[in-house]
């Protein structure tokens, strides 16, 4: 019979391995029903923070009890056999320690330092009950599902995986990945600082985890107080001692360790020593949530898309309106994966801070593909609807096609109509029927006089969808003389131009 | 601990002839690498010059023959058959592939559409034509094109992708890195990124379609070599006529294959709606791509004077507009 750390480690491979199979399986090619976001919908933080700002539990996050009903009687078992960021940095940890014994036990002790990732919890979740969403950043599977998909997988196609046919590019990717690394880096001076010091969603399965039956228990005449167990111990639970049982990651290391066998994984028995509580005071926790009470006002007071309509920021297809989708996006990332043209990229600050890395269309990389509608399938929050094909084009029963935005062109820069030259790439590469551009031949004079015959475009705003093919394969390569902005867009009754009786 | 510091701290003799000597030899040897390294990477240019190397393309025709017609136009429902007939009448498969041979098709696979939106060659086409090579013996089946829309999408979806693999051959997808700059001796075309398949292949053979086009009035054969290039070719639009007929002049196939069963009237190149779709029913095979092309005006009620990339070519002795004063067979089957 191997012994519990050696299951754990086994379950730890099987779900990194899994996490990085769906990942790669996360385009058109390999997209064959695999339920690709499971990670991100198991995920009991997701569930709870998007029920508090829209009142549902959507769909595929009812795979979140799988979760949160074993914590109760387990403990935080998801840290250490299933988060993949808890994974990689328990590995990163024990590969890059150099401690020697007495430092180890030292580092491995608990330290209330531990407490920030409570306070940090009690924040994102006052602030998600007033409809603010902002655990995706520090959620831990968004976290590197998004840095995975923005950094890591298009750095090893760039190394010579051959992940992709063209390795995609990222605006403002490099932030991501700095955050990555600084995370990874920060388990060489502090064993799993990560899982420790700042996981939100450790910090819920550590309340969730305080009344558990089933822990680590120390057999008080075995022990022989060595303080081995502290040797490799993953959360800084003190198993030596009185176990705090929320900051225990059963990773079993201590099990393997004691010379004494004085410990034991189970129900407790006639000697085990007593646990500590939860080491969070009340009052430290009404004050973060009155923290959180004043910073929502203020975090409302800068401009935003919600606020007044934005031209650049245009969401894919199947999005709900500005207020609704920040309230559902958890910035997981995975629209950007499965994006066939990298058209979807992640967001500065176009769309307000609260925006920060959900998805926009910057034309300019990509374009919506026509008959795509990839994105609105691994949503895991539906912050981008489940769309079928019918929809998106506005094919019967559905009236019209979903519109992300509206074409304009810039005659300045246009080349039939600024500089006498014919073109109509746009034209040719418009995918609606008919075409929402259009162009009459007109009669133009040259610099020396001469007339020349030239086709000149135009939009029609109805018929225009703002997929952006056009502005992307404009040949005027710096800015194009075509651009989409987001007005017309179908989530919007009010980011609206032309009258359509709908007030 | 303390016997490690001790270590550390051990001095080297520092004086005396041996020392000086060795410590001089090393400096001075070390400044005579430094000042060649300085000799030697010395330039009056900020970068070095790196000449891409540029590629001539090769004929890929084979030798005329009296003894067979220039264009052969079957007509029919089968689509197979159609285009076995159309091969056969020119002479068979065996006049144009050799055993061992690296055959490169180029279908337009342009858009992410469905085979009955007619916006890409047809599956049925491009399944027959991988056939007949591979019966023929040929080494190697490449399918490529330069999609407008993602590629793996366009392939896929347009049935192309599953033909292919049916029959046997190989769809080859370009990546950035996958393009080679050739010469191309054209008006305005004079060097381009393409794609690096046409330079390793051994033989081609152009699988157009036959669609409206709002700028040059229809895509058929000579505008289907768009399809083999990188770079920035959506300029080409600037003088699209003179584009064209560079691209025939530079890419010669060795047969051109072209697919009128489904024909794109209107809203064309990209298509979409069935009922801009008319069905032909024909099949054409050429070695005279002036000549096809000016054929299939017809399915588009077009006329040689309405397309000027037609003249011009025939200017640049191409071929013939006039299809008919050439040999040509018609034929129809099942």
């Amino acid at each position: 019979m191997p012994g519990l750390r050696t299951i754990r480690r086994i379950y730890a491979f099987f779900f990194f391995g899994l996490f990085l199979f769906f990942l790669f399986s996360t385009d058109f090619n390999h997209l064959k029903g695999y339920e690709v976001s499971l990670f991100l919908e198991m995920n009991p933080l997701t569930a709870l923070a998007t029920f508090l700002t829209s009142g549902t539990l959507y769909k595929g996050l009812a795979l979140s009890g799988l979760i949160l009903i074993p914590t109760l009687f387990l403990g935080r078992f998801f840290c250490s056999w299933v988060c993949p960021l808890g994974i990689l940095n328990q590995w990163l940890s024990h590969f890059a320690n150099h401690r020697r014994p007495a430092e180890s036990h030292q580092v491995n002790r608990y330290r209330p330092l531990y407490r920030i990732k409570y306070y940090l919890l009690a924040l994102l979740l006052v602030l998600s009950g007033f409809g603010v969403l902002q655990i995706g950043l520090l959620d831990p599977i968004a976290l590197i599902t998004r840095s995975f998909v923005l950094s890591v997988l298009p750095g090893a196609d760039r190394a010579g995986m051959g992940i992709y046919l063209n390795a995609p590019l990222f605006h403002g990717g490099v932030f991501v990945t700095a955050l990555l690394f600084i995370l990874l880096i920060a388990n060489r001076f502090l064993t799993r600082f990560w899982c420790r010091v700042l996981c939100p969603l450790g910090a819920l399965l550590g309340v969730f985890s305080q009344w558990s039956l089933f822990r680590i228990r120390r057999d008080i005449d075995k022990c022989t107080d060595c303080s081995k167990c502290l040797h490799d111990c993953q959360g800084g639970c003190d198993p030596h001692h009185e176990l705090r049982v929320t900051e225990c990651h059963l990773c079993m290391n201590c099990l393997e360790q004691c010379p004494e066998s004085a410990l034991h994984f189970g129900l407790p028995r006639a000697q085990s020593s007593v646990g500590k509580p939860l080491d969070v005071g009340r009052r430290r926790l009404l004050e973060t949530a009155v923290g959180g009470v004043v910073l929502y006002p203020m975090l409302r007071s800068s401009t935003t898309a919600q606020a007044s309509p934005t031209p650049e920021v245009i969401r894919p297809p199947g999005s709900l309106e500005e207020g609704d989708f920040l309230a559902r996006c958890i910035k997981c990332a995975a629209c950007m994966r499965v994006c066939p043209t990298n058209v979807l990229q992640p967001a500065l600050l176009e769309s307000g801070f609260e925006g920060l890395w959900t998805p926009i269309l910057i034309n300019r990389q990509g374009y919506c593909e026509h008959h795509c509608v990839l994105c609105g399938q691994v949503c895991p929050t539906a912050a981008i609807r489940p769309i079928s094909v019918e929809e998106k084009v506005g094919q019967s029963p559905f009236e019209k096609p979903i519109t992300l935005g509206t074409a304009f062109f810039d005659r300045g820069r246009c080349l039939p109509w600024a500089m006498q030259t014919p073109c109509i790439v746009c034209e040719e590469v418009c995918p609606t029927s008919p075409k929402a551009i259009w162009y009459r031949s007109t009669q133009v004079v040259d610099r020396k006089g001469a007339m020349r015959q030239v086709k000149q475009p135009y939009v029609e705003p109805s018929a225009c969808i703002g997929c952006g093919i056009c502005e992307n394969k404009c040949p005027v390569m710096d800015k194009a003389a075509i651009r989409v902005t987001s007005v017309g867009e179908s989530r919007s009754k009010k980011n609206r131009m032309i009258l359509d009786g709908i007030g | 601990m303390a016997r490690r510091i001790i270590k550390r701290n051990r001095r080297e003799l520092d004086q005396g002839r041996r020392f000086f000597l060795t410590r001089a030899g090393i400096l001075s040897g070390s400044a005579a690498l430094l000042a060649a390294g300085g000799y030697f990477t010395y330039s009056d240019q900020p970068l070095r010059h790196r000449a891409e190397p540029v590629a001539d393309l090769p004929d890929f025709r084979v030798e005329r023959s009296l003894h067979y017609p220039m264009l052969a136009i079957v007509r029919g429902s089968q689509v197979d058959a159609m285009v076995r007939q159309a091969v056969e009448k020119l002479g068979g498969i065996g006049r144009f592939i050799n055993k061992g041979d690296r055959v490169l098709l180029k279908p337009n696979v342009g858009w992410d559409r469905m085979p009955e939106q007619a916006a890409n060659t047809g599956p049925e086409v491009v399944g027959a034509v991988v056939n007949l090579c591979r019966e023929a013996g040929a080494g190697a089946i490449w399918v490529s094109d330069i999609s407008m829309n993602d590629p793996q999408r366009c392939f896929s979806r347009s049935g192309i992708l599953q033909a292919v693999q049916q029959a046997g051959g190989e769809v080859v997808l370009c990546d950035k890195e996958d393009f080679r700059v050739a010469n191309m001796g054209g008006d305005l075309l004079k060097q381009w990124p393409i794609s690096r398949f046409v330079l390793q292949a051994d033989k081609i053979i152009n699988l157009p379609i036959v669609k409206h086009h709002s700028l040059s009035g229809c895509t058929l054969a000579m505008k289907n070599w768009y399809g083999v290039l990188g770079g920035r070719r959506n300029q080409l639009h600037q003088d699209i006529h003179t584009s064209i007929v560079d691209l025939a002049n530079a890419f010669k196939p060795t047969l051109t294959l072209m697919d009128a069963v489904r024909v794109l009237k209107r809203n064309g190149p990209s298509g979409g709606n069935p009922a801009d779709v008319a069905r032909e029913n024909t099949v054409i095979a050429s070695l005279d791509e002036v000549a096809l092309d000016s054929f299939a005006l017809a399915f588009l009620g077009l006329t040689p004077e309405q397309v000027p990339f037609l003249s011009l070519a025939q200017r640049r002795n191409l071929g013939q507009v006039d299809w008919r004063s050439l040999h040509f067979s018609e034929s129809q089957i099942g």
